[in-house]
């Protein structure tokens, strides 16, 4: 067996090269982060089956693949028109596009900085020295317990930074697009975004990740937020990439007092897809909802492994997470919540609910609900099941087809997620989305 | 139009069915009673396509055409309707919408264009003045929430959308108040035309005051053991079952 250092050998090639790239910057606090970050990550390795955050989740061959980062803009050929048609919110939002994980500034849409919001790519950012990217960046995403989290700290270059002052509303979504395309080897992309958000502000934050080509990949996203006090923030992720990415995504939300965090989480594609989400409340009278609904066809494994900490008291969480599984499918829904001992009167709900299509699909399904105050309202439940075949004899009484009947309650048992996503034309694109996706299972089965 | 011969059903190994024979012409209403699990819902279960039961003998003939090999949705665009006797809710279906879609593939098998949602509005706004429902309910959820009697006018309400040829009603009174079965029978006797035939299954004689039926047949233990005219009902409604159950002993010894 290679010792550990041997076995990431290729990574830390990689690692000297993009060293070497940085010239003056090798010296900088990132820099040294970064560093600090690889060894942790060396340390750790993949995490295998015996890790108990891993059980249900086979990363053998994320284990077994060399990827390379690009650790260069390349624009890959990519051209504005191509991009187009993947934007999933209206032409009025402000647009992020990364390759590969480092901004494209051609094919984005960003208003002009000033001072009180500035938008753009987290590589500029920390060029130019700005202070809220040098105060939160990596503060709250911990390498010490994550692998991917140290992996991405490692190699991170560029993402979306976007940082929010006080009393401003800003009405359009900002998008950010991330597109991976490789020229043949495996790929790692390593986007680090951090979205910081002052006090008294609203905004909505979109994510979505396609991949260009068939070729592997790993989307190793690590995206860090911070709502500040009273601030309402929609963050809504779509992740609908190729049969042959492993998408890797760690979300770090942390929430001041009286803010409203809301994200929905759709997962559409990928081979093996991971989300590891964590709510830090950490003051009082904050609200946080987390909403997910994951598509699983073929062989695909979706995980959903989530965190909410209630650390202080008066603080309210909302959980509903959703799959509906076809083929051989798997899904895994892990979803802890922590009342810490300060955190009276929290108010947390959880609930998750799975649709098997198929025989051979399969969810593993655990809360995690860790109480140490008294004076709590803590409910959970799941449930586990198929199309109910009375809901498909009346719909067809009424002269719908079996299929058509099939797919329409399907499509209802997703819609409740799709409805909690504010923007209209969001909405309408992911119904459209689940829709082809729910085509492309059933056709498979057939 | 509608011809059942020695019709027989099974759940599993139960048979529930065990020969039923009757004709219902185009124009007619005929009730049909009997005390509970007698296997009314059976029938009209069979009739309409539910797939938990088998058929074990016999035939049925709708149209000229073997029903029981037809899909159930091809028997609705066929022109055959049920009210349910339980209507399922379906979270996350609209009212409207699965009419809707219900309604066009009915009416593409008639050989008619579809509606538009517009034109869809239109025809749901006749419709449910004249079943006093309210608006708000068809946007809703299929059912959900709904209370027992609004299930019940919902029922009516899509049959008055889909205008069936051949409607079955089973036990479309229980639960409701008489001032809704009013409604409801309203609401049914719209319907009725001699190209149109009705089969109201009931336990108790009381809606038939209020669609009056042709004929009457008292279903027991799987068997129509007696049929009559509407004051078969009546003297039902005085006797009791317990005389048809003699009845059917009668018939079966
Ligand atoms: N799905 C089923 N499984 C087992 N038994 C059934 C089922 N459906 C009906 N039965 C039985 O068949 C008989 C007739 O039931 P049903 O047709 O509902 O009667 P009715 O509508 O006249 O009250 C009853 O004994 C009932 O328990
Ligand atoms: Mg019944």
């Amino acid at each position: 067996m290679p010792t550990t250092e041997k076995k990431y050998d290729w990574l830390l090639k990689n690692f000297d090269s993009l060293e070497k790239s940085l010239n003056g910057e090798s010296k900088s606090p990132i820099h040294a982060m970064r560093k600090h970050a690889l060894a942790r990550f060396v340390e750790l390795g993949f995490p295998t089956a015996h890790n108990e955050e891993w059980r249900f989740t086979n990363i053998t061959p994320i284990r077994n693949t060399q990827f390379h980062p690009t650790l260069h803009f390349a624009d890959e050929g990519i051209t504005k028109s191509r991009v187009e048609p993947l934007f999933v919110t209206d032409a009025k939002s402000i647009r992020l596009v990364f390759i590969n994980g480092h901004f494209a500034k051609n094919l984005s849409n960003t208003p002009p900085s000033i001072k009180q919001m500035k938008i753009g790519s987290l590589a500029s950012a920390l060029q130019s020295g700005d202070p809220t990217a040098n105060q939160y960046l990596a503060r709250y995403a911990s390498v010490e317990t994550s692998a991917f989290v140290a992996l991405n700290t490692a190699f991170m270059q560029d993402g979306a930074f976007v940082q929010i002052e006080d009393g401003i509303a800003l009405d359009d979504p900002i998008e950010c697009l991330y597109l991976t395309a490789s020229s043949g080897r495996p790929l790692i992309s390593n986007p680090r975004n951090l979205f910081v958000v002052g006090k008294n502000s609203r905004a909505t934050i979109v994510e979505s990740y396609v991949a260009l080509d068939e070729n592997a990949c790993l989307d190793n996203v690590v995206s860090e937020i911070i709502v500040g006090e009273n601030s309402v923030v929609e963050h809504d992720k779509l992740e609908m990439e190729g049969e042959n990415t492993y998408h890797v995504g760690t979300i770090q939300i942390h929430q001041m007092a009286g803010s409203n965090y809301t994200n929905n989480v759709i997962s559409l594609g990928g081979k093996i897809v991971r989300n590891n989400i964590t709510v830090v409340l950490a003051d009082q009278n904050a609200e946080s909802t987390l909403n997910g609904l994951s598509l699983g066809t073929g062989d695909q494994l979706i995980d959903s492994h989530t965190t909410i900490d209630h650390t202080m008291p008066n603080c309210t969480s909302h959980e509903l997470y959703k799959s509906i599984l076809d083929g051989r499918a798997k899904g895994v829904f892990n979803g802890k919540i922590f009342v810490r001992q300060d955190a009276q009167k929290t108010d947390a709900k959880q609930t998750n609910k799975t649709l098997l299509l198929s025989d051979d699909a399969t969810i593993n399904t655990k809360p995690q609900l860790e109480i140490f105050a008294d004076d709590v309202k803590c409910t959970h439940g799941a449930t586990v099941g198929q199309l109910d075949e009375e809901q498909v004899f009346y719909l067809r009484s009424r002269g719908i087809s079996e299929r058509s009947a099939r797919d329409i309650l399907t499509f209802a048992f997703a819609s409740d997620v799709v409805e909690r996503v504010h923007s209209d034309s969001l909405r309408e694109r992911l119904r459209q989305f689940i829709q082809h996706r729910l085509e492309e299972g059933r056709n498979t089965r057939i | 139009m509608l011809a059942i011969n020695n019709l027989h059903a099974k759940v599993g190994d139960k048979e529930i069915l065990k020969g039923i024979n009757l004709s219902v012409n185009a124009g007619e209403v005929h009730a049909i009673m009997g005390p509970n699990g007698s296997g009314k819902s059976t029938l009209a279960g069979v009739l309409a396509g539910r797939e938990s039961y088998q058929v074990s003998k016999g035939e049925v003939l709708y149209k000229g055409k073997n029903l029981i090999e037809m899909a159930p949705e091809d028997r609705a665009r066929e022109g055959l309707f049920l009210a349910f006797q339980y209507p399922v809710e379906i979270p996350g279906v609209s009212n409207n919408y699965f009419l809707k879609a219900g309604l066009n593939e009915i009416r593409k098998a008639r050989g008619q264009d579809p509606l538009d949602a517009v034109e869809f509005l239109q025809l749901v706004k006749e419709k449910i003045n004249v079943l006093h429902i309210d608006q708000s309910l068809l946007n809703r959820p299929v059912n959900e929430g709904f209370s027992g009697g609004e299930k019940k006018r919902n029922e009516i309400f899509q049959m008055a959308v889909l205008e069936p040829t051949l409607a079955i009603l089973d036990e479309t009174d229980s639960g409701l108040d008489i001032d809704a079965l009013r409604i409801v029978a309203d609401g049914v006797n719209k319907l009725r035309s001699k190209d149109n035939a009705i089969l109201v299954v009931t336990h108790y004689q009381r809606l038939l005051n209020y669609i009056v039926p042709d004929f009457v047949h008292v279903l027991v233990n799987g068997r129509i053991v007696k049929s009559g005219g509407k004051e078969l009902a009546l003297e039902l409604e005085e006797r009791g079952y317990d005389w048809v159950t003699d009845l059917a002993e009668a018939v079966h010894n």
